[in-house]
């Protein structure tokens, strides 16, 4: 099962690596992530995707604590969360089909940001449902390059 | 008044309570030895082997119960110390590991003798550091004592550049060591401690499984109330020994891989298994699905991260071992009298006597042939089970953990987790320093004692009379025994073909040889070697096929025992 594990760290040299350390060390693979400081300097949130069952990312979430430099960890399965990534798709835009890409883009929210001749490069934000769902249309237009952010969520404010 | 990194770094030590270091010099750490050789409040013991500094600083740590330090140069010095370090981390032993550094500006360069000694041992240190700024060196050093010895133990590294060490700096005052994200949870859950005590008073066949957390928390004397309170039958892992009397009629031994028949016969058939600071590793379940099967769990440990990491747990408490036996005890004197309940087990206590009866722990004699068992028991009873027993790995370490039968914590050290052939002679050497009084021995095999032979001289040096047995059967015994059962006797790469004359060997660096070749001599040469105020190497030659039993066969449950 995909997990998306939180975790704020010591914004320092080499606290990135022992976190990344701790999945390789394991044979776990990491499939996103994303790193940047807080509202508070001197410390960072990572947010990474990983997959495995319960006791593996019981394991991993554990292990995290376990760092020194880890000051809290949160599984976001466990909580109610928002989630974003980011992703820019450089797509095929020739005679026939730039109107057809301008009005994908336009129903998912994206914009352009870049244009050439042969193409565009649009921006798309959203959870990765939506990512996977525009991907899965430009596609048969001609996706050239993708580049994506990683995840990144935030726990839901208590409603009362 | 501003002092030098060098002059400040001692001071640090002073300040923590320090007052002997391992180490080996090298350029990257010359102005640490040229204050070392000023001062003598810090006694610093030249070991010949980096490797060797850090298992005597584990060895000191475990008997003095305090921060063992190791001191070494960059480059080789410090991948040298990685075995060592290893093996504290998986043994969970507070040692500070000090390494030079090359320059800061030249960290990077692939300067002389340079190597990312942090990225190397990140994985096997409980937390390391490289100092990049002269102010934080105090502040980092007071740190990693803080957090090698708090928690559950382990070794820490600081990574000192020359720059670093050879800059004047402020001493800053001595501040309580506050940390944002590191706070262990030492106290158990009330809630919890009382779901663990109703489990083991409606218990009707509880085992104890005692692990190192017991030896590392000092709980030995709470397990050993709650133990006898309820007549609770104990075993113990490799590293628990000690942490339980082991002539106690209550102890069982040790279980696993290498456990008695009844240890491993009453874990298999138990309903209730109270594990206490141990961590059911592979050596000790066996194969995992068969290993308690019937048992609710209770599982006692400092380290959440080791709880239902191999077996799920039914009851976790996350604390010090001793504060939650502590914890329990109490509960349990408010709610029963002992008294009454202490005879619930007593079926339960007859069941595993004639377990223990049908296959004590036991070897065949062979006529005036030495048998190594036979010299562990012998040591046991002319130390009358008082002296600290250390190992090297394989055979003779199991032959020791089964046949001396340890009463105290602390007097048993061996390299559990990870294995180390060549940890026992320096640990030994590491115990001496930390208890001049005490009889030492290394219990070592004709194998292992190779590995880290060249600290003869560092005995010699510092007066260490450590007694070193060797097992001599002419073989690396243990993975003979596993090629003998499981590779048709295939004895590839484990006769020794060559070894030294261990007797002119001890000799050669200063020290006194003895030999035994029969069974007879045997306790001669021990009599010998204990009232010899000198390194002594006992040579026994001992029966060159004998094996470890009873013996689990790796994967296989722990009730498919090979016995005698």
């Amino acid at each position: 099962m995909r997990h998306v594990i939180s975790v704020l760290l010591q914004n320092k040299p080499g606290v990135l690596s022992r976190v990344t350390g701790l999945f390789s060390g394991r044979g776990f693979n990491i499939e996103s992530l994303s790193v940047a400081q807080t509202i508070d300097p001197e410390v960072s949130c990572l947010t990474l995707t990983t997959k495995g069952d319960d006791m593996i990312v019981e394991q991993i979430t554990k292990q995290l604590h376990k760092l020194i430099d880890v000051i809290k960890v949160t599984d976001m399965n466990e909580t109610e969360s928002v989630e974003r990534e980011m992703a820019i798709i450089r797509v095929k835009a020739e005679a026939g089909t730039r109107a057809e890409v301008l009005r994908i883009i336009d129903i998912f929210r994206g914009k352009v940001v870049d244009v050439s001749p042969k193409s565009y490069a649009v921006e798309v934000t959203g959870p990765a449902s939506k990512l996977k769902a525009v991907i899965d249309i430009l596609r048969p237009i001609g996706i050239q390059e993708i580049v994506r952010t990683g995840v990144i969520s935030m726990s839901r404010a208590k409603k009362s | 008044m501003k002092i030098s990194g060098a002059q400040a770094f001692i001071k640090c030590l002073q300040e923590q309570g320090v007052d002997t270091i391992f180490g080996f010099p090298g350029g990257a750490v010359i102005e640490i030895y040229d204050e070392l050789n000023k001062t003598d409040v810090i006694k610093h013991v030249l070991v010949r082997h980096e490797q060797a500094a850090v298992h005597a600083a584990d060895g000191y740590a475990r008997v003095k119960g305090e921060v063992g330090v190791a001191l070494v140069t960059s480059g080789p010095g410090a991948t040298n110390t990685v075995t060592g370090i290893a093996s504290a981390y998986c043994d969970s032993i507070p040692i500070v590991v000090f390494t030079g550094q090359v320059p800061t500006q030249l960290i990077g360069n692939d300067a002389f003798q340079e190597v990312d000694i942090v990225g190397i041992t990140r994985p096997c240190t409980k937390h390391n550091y490289l100092v990049k700024k002269p102010e934080d060196l105090v502040p980092t050093i007071r740190e990693a004592f803080h957090i090698a010895r708090t928690g559950r133990p382990g070794p820490v590294l600081i990574d000192l550049p020359k720059d670093v060490v050879g800059a004047m700096i402020n001493f800053p005052e001595m501040k309580q060591v506050k940390m944002r994200t590191y706070r262990p949870t030492y106290e158990p859950h009330p809630g919890q401690v009382e779901k663990a005590c109703k489990a083991i008073l409606k218990a009707k066949r509880p085992v104890i499984y005692a692990g190192g957390g017991v030896v590392l928390s000092d709980a030995n004397e709470e397990l050993t109330a709650l133990a006898r309170k309820l007549n609770i039958p104990v075993t113990m892992t490799l590293m628990g020994l000690g942490g339980f009397p082991g002539t106690d009629s209550l102890s069982m031994g040790m279980l696993g891989m290498h456990g008695t028949y009844y240890a491993n016969m009453a874990v298999a058939k138990s309903d209730l298994l109270i594990s206490v600071g141990a961590r059911f590793d592979d050596r000790v379940t066996g194969r995992i699905d068969a290993f308690a099967p019937d048992a609710k769990i209770i599982h006692i440990d400092i380290d959440p991260s080791s709880i239902s990491k191999n077996v799920k747990v039914d009851i976790p408490i996350v604390a010090d071992c001793r504060h939650a036996l502590a914890a329990m005890n109490t509960w349990i004197d408010r709610k029963i009298d002992p008294a009454d309940h202490g005879g619930k087990t007593a079926a339960w206590l007859e069941k595993i006597a004639a377990w223990r009866n049908k296959h004590p722990l036991a070897y065949k004699e062979d006529g005036d042939v030495i048998k190594p068992q036979f010299v562990v028991e012998k040591l046991h009873e002319l130390t009358g089970g008082e002296a600290i027993i250390s190992t090297e790995v394989g055979q003779n370490q199991m032959w020791a953990a089964q046949f001396y039968h340890f009463n105290h914590p602390g007097s048993f050290l061996t390299s559990g987790g990870l294995g180390v052939m060549g940890y026992g002679f320096p640990a030994a050497i590491g115990a001496q320093m930390a208890a001049p009084d005490r009889t030492v021995i290394d219990v070592a095999g004709d194998g292992s004692i190779q590995m880290n032979i060249q600290e003869l001289a560092t005995a010699r040096q510092y007066g260490c009379p450590v007694k070193i047995a060797i097992l001599n059967n002419g073989y690396l015994g243990m993975v003979r025994q596993w090629q003998e059962l499981f590779f048709d006797k295939n004895y590839s790469a484990t006769p020794l073909d060559v070894s030294p004359d261990f007797v002119a060997l001890a000799q050669a660096y200063g020290g006194v040889g003895l030999r035994a070749k029969t069974k007879s001599e045997v306790e001669p040469v021990i009599r010998e070697a204990l009232k010899t105020d000198n390194v002594v190497i006992m040579d026994f030659v001992v029966s060159r096929e004998e094996g470890v039993y009873p013996m689990v066969p790796a994967g296989k449950a722990t009730t498919e025992m090979l016995l005698v």
